[in-house]
């Protein structure tokens, strides 16, 4: 913690004056400076997360991206639990990613996916926190010339216990902030902690309510113009030729650019004349190697990796063959999930400004304000000194807003228009073809029974695409995609029991680009081998409950929260007629996640979900209310996934254009869902993904149940749920 | 030039009379809390009251609007005080918050005309898409502002 003392404030304030102080002083115009304010805030930074105001309002730095998973509640929560701060008084501000840059990283990684967002920063900013209130408490110590041990911090004010005596936080922030960050700085014992831990309302929410939020779509800037761009339909084809005077005689229209082999774009005054004139300007494509790929073949050749003789392996354990050999019963099974889009609600989009003095300052929705400078500044040619970020909040992420594809573009058509602030706004077409989708994968399991109904052998066979091989591939091991593997790695994996065991993977990479989506392959991998356990216990005669139960048994937490949703949902017990339950558990990014679903099937096969329970340990839980919230949220985009989302390939390109035609559950279809937060203690997991993926295979379960079909394929609206 | 009431006030804009009223309000108005999320009326982020009720404001050319008054959600009360507003940060309804304001604005409507909704009539009126999934305690907070019981 020592380095705190050599922060480049100047600039830090800069930023924190555009955006933090944006966010703390209720949005002013980004970019727009408040005089007086940098002045101010230096001299009351207590340590670097916290800065406290006269009033003892209290800001606390969030590194992190807030994209409606409650994170900046969460981690001023966390923060405010050691400050022993008035919560009520609690106010956050963004870190400008070009800050943390210039101070090495003091903030610490930005970037906000993986379900890392808390659990990854707990002990840094909790000592942070911790910092300010042993410095607070110092500096009252001093004023009042008594040993620091007579004093004690609670709500904003330092007491000396002796007299009596108080001063406010506010009061001793200035002379707080020129003593020593301390070096050793022990956390509060969980069972003493007042603020983490309750359901606490977000602090960020009232300016949701009545359109104030500026969202990065939102952004006005004084000369600004707007661009729609155009990308190549089929990926990897390329731009042949336009005719720009076709859009250059039209309305508003300012400009036609070219980005790159792949991307044209139009500016003109008005996003929509931007957008009009963009659809009208004829453009001629070479549409390249991939023109002919469709849906059909992409899954034969898939499909080829199911009995490939070349797969990665992630668990291995005995012989799978030889439990084969002798079982009593054999069951195989193959099941198979679709491309899909992350359709945030707001639209890919950047604003980006290059000035003739080689400045570039971008605004910007991102999961990761590093990545974002990083792109900023590779596209403009410029060091990352010269790029200032603006992050704003995210309308939606999911994980499609880790990737910075927008960022590069809104800057490569700024660079070619100096000095007028350019909004690149993606159309809701362009964002649902222009995706970094849930790769698509098939998968073959095979079990083996002994005659008591034991399960002796399984082999779990993942055939599909690598996002890691498309995005990163210098993380592939071996040649192996290690994420490939979630839910089912051993690490992961409750199944432990199982004598011999085969997890592998053979990799099928296609054209289409493919992304972290919200649970990422945890979502696939768990109605595999969610529902494959079912048919398993359907196979032994046994009750799916008791199945699990079997084979949990040396993994105490995964059993513990599937007997909580089990107990919640009252498995076992009479339901009204025609309502069946299914029931699956899953453990990823650090929590540990079960569901029972009661679903009725009509004659006519309409499904009706009327109620899913979820019990999640994360360890410890920050704000159970927000658990609550996000268990409900993922389990609206999961079950989207599982019901009718789904982007098929067509001559080289997705199908899908427009939420006409890529559905998403709306208010009607979406479930009772009752959440259980059961925390454990002794750690930290993850809370925005964990809980997605036991809500397809729950309700896949019931379906099975209701009907007596197996659904193997995604999404269900192919299929017909009729009684057979 | 267009003369359209928005909010209460009268502005005099100078577009294409085919431009949807979303742009207008978002770029010639300047009120940002109506969004664009599909540009075809599928989505309902861009909802706001026509003369009191609930249109998609995407796909109404501003030309045809003439004397109807328009309310977005800036103009939907004064200081969030609306009960659909109250309610909605009572259950903790948003979480990223971009549909959130065509998803008030429809809510509003709703209450407008049926004061006491029953679930089906919330089902069948609130159609707006929100990835976030916050439609359960959507559901809760119309009843709630309704004064509905649980």
């Amino acid at each position: 913690m020592t380095h705190h003392r050599k922060l480049d404030r100047r600039q830090f304030f800069t930023s924190a004056a555009a955006v933090g102080g944006g966010l703390t002083l209720g949005w002013q115009i980004p970019g727009g400076a408040i005089p007086g304010l940098a002045q101010t805030v230096v001299a009351r930074e207590v340590g670097i997360w916290v800065v406290i105001h006269p009033d003892d309002v209290t800001t606390v730095r969030i590194a992190r991206s807030e994209m409606g998973q409650g994170t900046l509640t969460g981690l001023a929560q966390l923060v405010a639990e050691e400050l022993e701060c008035d919560w009520s008084k609690v106010r956050a501000e963004y870190v400008a990613p070009e800050v943390n840059h210039a101070n090495k990283r003091a903030w610490g990684d930005m970037s906000t996916g993986g379900s890392r967002g808390i659990r990854t920063s707990v002990d840094y900013v909790r000592k942070g926190g911790a910092a300010a209130r042993m410095m607070l408490t110092e500096a009252a110590a001093r004023q009042w010339g008594v040993p620091v041990g007579e004093c004690a911090a609670a709500n904003s004010v330092v007491t000396h216990r002796p007299s009596g005596r108080t001063l406010r936080y506010g009061h001793l922030a200035e002379a707080a902030a020129k003593l020593e960050v301390p070096k050793e700085v022990p956390l509060k014992d969980p069972k003493d902690w007042k603020i983490i831990g309750q359901g606490l309302k977000r602090i960020d929410t009232a300016e949701r309510l009545d359109g104030s939020l500026t969202f990065a779509i939102d952004v006005k800037l004084p000369g600004m113009l707007n661009a729609s761009i155009a990308q190549s339909p089929v990926f990897g084809g390329k731009l042949q030729s336009w005719d720009a005077a076709k859009a250059l005689a039209m309305k508003g229209v300012r400009h036609v650019v070219k980005l790159d082999d792949q991307t044209i774009a139009v500016v003109a005054d008005g996003w929509w004349q931007a957008n009009q004139a963009l659809k009208a300007m004829p453009i001629v494509w070479d549409e390249g190697a991939h023109a002919k790929a469709d849906s059909a073949q992409i899954a034969a050749f898939v499909k080829t990796g199911l009995d490939a003789a070349e797969a990665g392996v992630s668990q291995k354990k005995g012989d799978v063959a030889a439990a084969f050999a002798g079982a009593a019963k054999k069951i195989e099974a193959v099941y198979g999930s679709q491309f899909l889009n992350h359709a945030t609600m707001e639209p890919m989009n950047c604003t980006a400004r290059y000035d003739a003095d080689g400045k570039l300052e971008i605004w910007v929705p991102t999961q990761n304000g590093e990545a974002a400078h990083a792109a900023a500044a590779q596209a403009a040619g410029l060091s990352l000194d010269k790029v200032k970020v603006n992050k704003l909040h995210l309308g939606g992420g999911f994980g499609r807003r880790g990737q910075s594809d927008y960022v590069r573009q809104s800057v490569q058509i700024a660079m070619q228009i100096p000095g007028r602030p350019i909004k690149l706004i993606w159309s809701r077409e362009e964002d649902m073809q222009h995706g970094f989708y849930r790769p698509i994968t098939q998968c073959k399991l095979t079990g083996a029974l002994d005659a008591q109904g034991n399960v002796t052998g399984l082999h779990m066979r993942i055939a599909g695409q690598s996002i890691l091989a498309h995005l990163f591939p210098s993380r592939l091991t071996n040649g192996i995609d290690t994420l490939q593997f979630q839910g089912v790695n051993a690490e992961e994996f409750g199944y432990a029991g199982i004598p011999n065991l085969l997890v592998d993977h053979a990799m099928r990479n296609t054209h289409v680009p493919v992304g972290f989506w919200r649970g990422v392959n945890h979502n696939q991998n768990a109605v595999y081998m969610e529902c494959f356990i079912d048919e398993l216990a359907l196979a032994a005669g046994k009750d799916p409950l008791e199945f699990r139960r079997g084979l949990l048994t040396q993994r105490p937490k995964h059993l513990a929260v599937l007997n909580v949703a089990a107990e919640k949902a009252g498995w076992g017990k009479p339901l009204p007629a025609g309502v069946h339950r299914g029931i699956c558990q899953n453990y990823g990014f650090g929590s540990y996640c079960a569901a029972v679903a009661e679903v009725s099937v009509s004659a006519q096969g309409k499904l009706k979900i009327h109620r899913i329970v979820c019990a999640v340990d994360p360890g410890h839980a920050v704000n159970p209310d927000q658990i609550a919230a996000q268990t409900e949220g993922s389990f609206v985009y999961g079950l989207s996934a599982l019901l009718i989302s789904e982007n098929t390939v067509k001559n080289g390109r997705i199908a899908e254009g427009n939420f006409d035609s890529y559905e998403v559950m709306r208010l009607e279809g979406m479930p009772k869902v009752e959440t259980h937060v059961v925390p454990s203690g002794g750690f930290w997991g993850g809370i925005g993904e964990p809980t997605i993926a036991v809500a397809a295979p729950a309700v896949l379960n019931a379906i099975f149940a209701a009907t007596g079909k197996r659904i193997r394929t995604l999404p269900l609206k192919h299929h017909d749920l009729r009684r057979a | 030039m267009i003369k359209l009431s928005v909010n209460g006030k009268t502005h005099q804009v100078d577009v294409d009379p085919e431009t949807p009223l979303l742009w207008v309000i978002r770029e010639q108005i300047g009120l940002t809390g109506t969004k664009y999320g599909c540009g075809v009326a599928a989505c309902g982020s861009c909802t706001v009251h026509v003369d009191g009720v609930a249109q998609r404001s995407c796909s109404i050319p501003v030309g045809s609007v003439g004397q109807a008054k328009i309310t977005t959600i800036e103009g939907l009360s004064r200081d969030a005080s609306h009960p659909v507003q109250k309610a909605w940060l009572a259950h903790q309804v948003p979480q990223c918050g971009y549909c959130q304001s065509g998803q008030i604005m429809a809510a509003a409507a709703l209450l407008k005309e049926k004061p006491k909704p029953t679930d089906a009539d919330i089902d069948a009126a609130m159609t707006n898409i929100c990835r976030c999934g916050t439609y359960q305690r959507v559901r809760a907070a119309i009843h709630t502002a309704a004064g509905n019981k649980a």
